[in-house]
């Protein structure tokens, strides 16, 4: 009784304030995301057709090494026992173990992971920090149908560039810097010089879309009243722009660029391979062609927390920009 | 329009016909390149392997010495068929997932669109990577996988269209006739959704040809012996120092496909989705003749002078040389229809008419300095304290991601060299000024925290941050309750009082300018056609225009049994003003002379100025009732 009306009360509390209530809601969206993720790797490797054990040892292996290997990895119990243990391991930190490395798939995951996030990271904040000054240039060069030459340019330019897919950019970035100017390493992670074409690969094209997408929304801003106040109040041009339009400018910016992170993360894989970088790109894909099941799962999951992680820092970011967001969304 | 010439449409544009161009040449290729150059493609000739660029072999050749050119060209048919397999594929998933609610019911609907919220979430290529998992490497693993991918967004476009569609009458009506919910479906939702679904899966053919070869390039696609653009890149990229054209060439082919697939996508979504209506710059010229009879006498105590004051955009000119002068502590209406080019002469004075707009006046002088001469950024303080504006819509007047005491504090920072706590203890003050409760705590609040009239009077003490002169407002009240109105008015009227401030009252509703100004100028077609002090407003009118606009006002004596009373015709069109009175095609007074001569503001020795050949004349009744002969 009384823990009823205490809950009740805390609920009370809770909706009373609308940022209590916004994290609440965020966080319980995030667990249900996060239990889908885990249940969709879990299923994954039982989904696949035949034995994957079999498969990933190879039609030579001798069958009691099959048996051995579905023991250790649980395989014959029921589905649900499977399940159970594996949620139990996970929260344990235990990824489980390379079929045919026989390391500890978190080891793998620790092992690769920094260089993914880096690349990731750094690509992501030379989009944003080439698209949003970009951008808002570009809009305010062009507003009013100002410079139509400028701005044919500058759409079809990152038309073009929003395209192509970053292992393309890759490919021809490689055929230039690297073949052709001889400027730039081709492969592998050494030294400083070795970021600058895949992080150039991976930037492009979101950069593009980014800046695209701050021009047009800034331009959209530029006609709104409290612009004009702004203007009324006798601002510099550069404060009108800076603190009163850009702001607003990059609510939809942040959806959009949380959109194209998230892309970013799985794009890694490519340019990755691309680059020959050692990050967890890389060693999905030789898993995947190995059938090293364990290794795909574990990699799979932190590419999806990855994801869901960024959604996250979008939701937070757009809250705390858009005072309004947080009520809306009630 | 029918649905056929809107498809038409996308052969409009260049780019649409280039892009309806370059995919034909692709599919064409897709059906006739391994009929032509299948055999060529798989000649094996051990003589000259990995052999660069060169005229006979244009991307080089191979590990078997095959020529890497015309593989491209055979490739194309693996490429477009699998990517099209896949696009098909992930259609009907999405289909079927998306229209899921519509045909399960909302239950299972719900969860059915909670699971597609959930996978939207992740991008397609790492679905696309965790399905090739499952289905395992090769075309009929990828097919599937990137099928799958595509699917959860297809879903969700649908699921929204759908959702549009089924709320409307006639999907509702054929429900209450009886209709099965697959019949719904099929008849009455999904023919309306079709045509931008078609184009979004036109653009998914292009985005999974290049997943697709993303996948072979990562050798989780097309096997060998089989080949598409992406293996062949793969290929081409270990060798790219020794035979660039060997990944350049199927690069670029992969690069023109998905350009083609997307473009024509894209033009038809221009041409299919509705129409962004470009307003036509009308032809017509204006007639430039200034209008110099509009001059009033240069005061000492003059606030505010205009002399023949036009604002352009450029043929058309809304406000054709006006002028006016407004005294220290004054109060001057300008009242007009919409149209009239009342706003554009306030925004005019306040220097706030941007680009493509010009204005252009005898005499423009505020306090005194002449706002035309010196460049307006010269004086951003003069006006920035002097002057203040209130808007008509406060909703959307204040900036919506600051704080409200941030957005007056800026005004003293900006302009008195005020640091940060100050600026902000003034607004706080200047909140009280215009009796908002609890004014600290309501500083620390955003806009869409207060009500209407609250921001209104928040817009107001921005203006007294400094110490205006001149309150230049815009239609203050026209967006709030008449209570509210009343607040908001006899603020302004106290502001005014306190410290001698001039006002310049905008507004279409007479009533509220009897209520606050002391002078009343009526606008029409852009000129001033009378000026008349407030008093004499309800009796001594003696122009028909603003008769009319006084007879047009209900009151508490008007019989609400009858239609109201509007002014018979059309406001005169900005861009063509007739040669004569602007106002004479609605004038129940007016003669040839009226058509043929415009009459100038002409002072009345008595205070007033009226635009008139026919002024005190009173005639039958100027106006008709709403329903009868109205000249629309």
């Amino acid at each position: 009784m009384t823990s009823t009306t205490a809950s009740t009360a805390v609920f009370a509390h809770l909706s009373g304030n609308p940022w209590l209530r916004f994290a609440a809601r965020r966080f319980g969206r995030l667990l249900v995301s996060v239990w889908v993720l885990v249940t969709a790797a879990f299923l994954m490797i039982h989904l696949i057709p035949g034995d994957p054990v079999r498969a990933a040892l190879g039609n030579t292996a001798p069958v009691e090494l099959v048996e051995a290997r579905r023991a250790t990895l649980g395989l014959n119990n029921p589905l649900w026992q499977q399940y159970a243990d594996y949620l139990r391991h996970l929260f344990a930190g235990d990824f489980g173990t390379s079929m045919l490395s026989g390391m500890p798939v978190s080891q793998v995951i620790g092992d690769r992971l920094p260089a993914t996030a880096e690349l990731a990271g750094l690509a992501f904040a030379l989009a944003v920090l080439v698209s949003i000054p970009l951008g808002l240039v570009m809009a305010v060069l062009t507003r009013g149908g100002r410079r139509r030459p400028v701005e044919l340019a500058f759409t079809s330019g990152s038309v073009l560039l929003a395209v192509v897919p970053e292992f393309l950019v890759a490919v021809g970035l490689v055929y230039v810097f690297s073949v052709e100017l001889g400027w730039a390493p081709v492969a592998m992670r050494q030294g400083p010089s070795s970021y600058v074409l895949p992080v150039l690969a991976l930037a492009l094209g979101p950069a593009s879309v980014l800046a695209r997408i701050v021009r047009v929304e800034t331009l959209a801003v530029l006609q709104a009243e409290y612009i004009r106040t702004a203007r009324a109040k006798r601002l510099p041009d550069r404060r009108v722009y800076l603190r009163h339009a850009l702001p607003n400018a990059l609510t939809a910016t942040i959806t959009v660029g949380g959109l194209l992170l998230g892309a970013m993360v799985a794009g890694t894989v490519l340019a990755e391979n691309v680059f020959a970088w050692p990050g967890l790109g890389s060693t999905i894909v030789s898993s995947i062609l190995a059938k090293d099941y364990p290794v795909v799962q574990g990699v799979v999951l932190v590419y999806g927390l990855g994801v869901l992680l960024v959604n996250l820092v979008v939701d937070v970011a757009l809250a705390l920009l858009d005072p309004r967001s947080t009520i809306r969304e009630s | 329009m029918t649905s056929r010439a809107r498809w038409a449409g996308v052969l409009r544009t260049p780019v649409g016909v280039a892009a309806a161009v370059l995919l034909g040449a692709v599919l064409l290729l897709a059906v006739c390149a391994p009929l032509l150059w299948g055999g060529r493609a798989d000649e094996v000739d051990t003589a000259h392997i990995l052999a660069p660029a060169s005229a006979e072999h244009w991307a080089g050749t191979d590990n078997l010495g095959r020529d890497i050119f015309f593989r491209v060209l055979v490739a194309t048919r693996t490429s477009v068929w699998l990517a099209l397999l896949a696009t098909g594929l992930g259609v009907a998933v999405g289909l079927l997932l998306g229209t899921a609610p519509l045909l399960l019911g909302p239950r299972l609907g719900r969860l059915v669109t909670a699971a597609v919220n959930i996978a939207v979430a992740f991008p397609g290529l790492l679905l696309a990577l965790s399905f090739a998992v499952i289905f395992g490497a090769g075309a009929s693993g990828a097919v599937p996988a990137i099928g799958l991918a595509i699917a959860p967004g297809f879903a969700r476009l649908t699921q929204t269209l759908s959702a549009t569609v089924a709320g409307r009458d006639f999907v509702a009506a054929a429900r209450i006739a009886g209709v099965g919910r697959i019949r719904v479906l099929l008849r009455h939702v999904l023919p309306n959704i079709a045509e931008p679904l078609l184009v979004n899966a036109t653009m998914a053919a292009g985005g999974s040809l290049l997943a697709f070869a993303g996948l072979s390039f990562l050798g989780l696609g097309v096997q060998t012996p089989g080949y598409d653009w992406g293996r062949l890149l793969g290929e081409g990229l270990n060798g790219i120092y020794l035979n660039p054209a060997a990944a350049l060439v199927p690069g670029v082919a992969v690069v023109l496909a998905g350009l083609a697939f997307n473009l024509v996508g894209e033009a038809a979504a221009k041409a299919v989705g509705p129409r962004t209506a470009t307003a036509p710059v009308r032809g017509a010229s204006a007639d430039g003749i200034a209008h110099g009879a509009d001059l009033p006498a240069g005061q000492a105590d003059a606030v505010l002078v205009v002399e023949d004051l036009t604002v352009s955009f450029g043929p058309v000119t809304p406000v054709r040389g006006v002028g006016f002068t407004l005294r220290r502590g004054e109060s001057v209406g300008i009242v007009g229809e919409s149209g009239s080019g009342k706003s554009l002469t306030a925004l005019a004075v306040a220097q706030l008419i941007e680009q493509p707009g010009r204005v252009e006046a005898r005499r423009l002088e505020f306090l005194g300095d002449d706002l035309l001469r010196t460049p307006p950024r010269a004086r951003p303080r003069l006006l920035g304290t002097s002057l203040a504006m209130v808007f008509q819509d406060p909703m959307t007047s204040f900036n919506p991601v600051q704080r409200i005491g941030r957005q007056l504090a800026e005004v003293a920072e900006q302009h008195l060299g005020q640091r940060r706590g100050p600026a902000l203890a003034r607004a706080v003050d200047r909140l009280r000024a215009v009796r908002i409760p609890g004014a600290a705590r309501r500083a620390r609040q955003f806009p869409h925290e207060f009500s209407g009239g609250m921001r209104q009077r928040a817009m107001i003490g921005m203006g007294l941050m400094g110490e205006p002169k001149l309150i230049i407002a815009d239609e203050p009240t026209t967006a709030l309750d008449v209570t509210v109105q009343r607040q908001v008015l006899s603020l302004l009227a106290d502001v005014r009082a306190a410290d001698d401030v001039a006002v310049l009252l905008i507004s279409h509703d007479l009533g509220v300018v009897e209520q606050v100004c002391d002078r009343v100028l009526v606008m029409y077609a852009g000129r001033f056609v009378e000026d008349l002090p407030v008093a004499r407003l309800r009796d001594g009118a003696r122009h028909p225009y603003t008769r009319a606009l006084l007879g047009a006002v209900p009151d508490l004596a008007t019989d609400r049994d009858q239609p109201l009373v509007v002014i018979p015709g059309r406001p005169a069109d900005p861009a063509a003003p007739p040669p004569g009175c602007a106002f004479a095609p609605r004038c129940p007074l007016a003669d040839d002379h009226c058509v043929r001569a415009d009459p100038a503001l002409v002072d009345d020795g008595s205070g007033g100025r009226v635009a008139c050949w026919h002024a005190d004349e009173r005639p039958e009744p100027v106006l008709s009732a709403a329903t009868e002969g109205e000249g629309r």
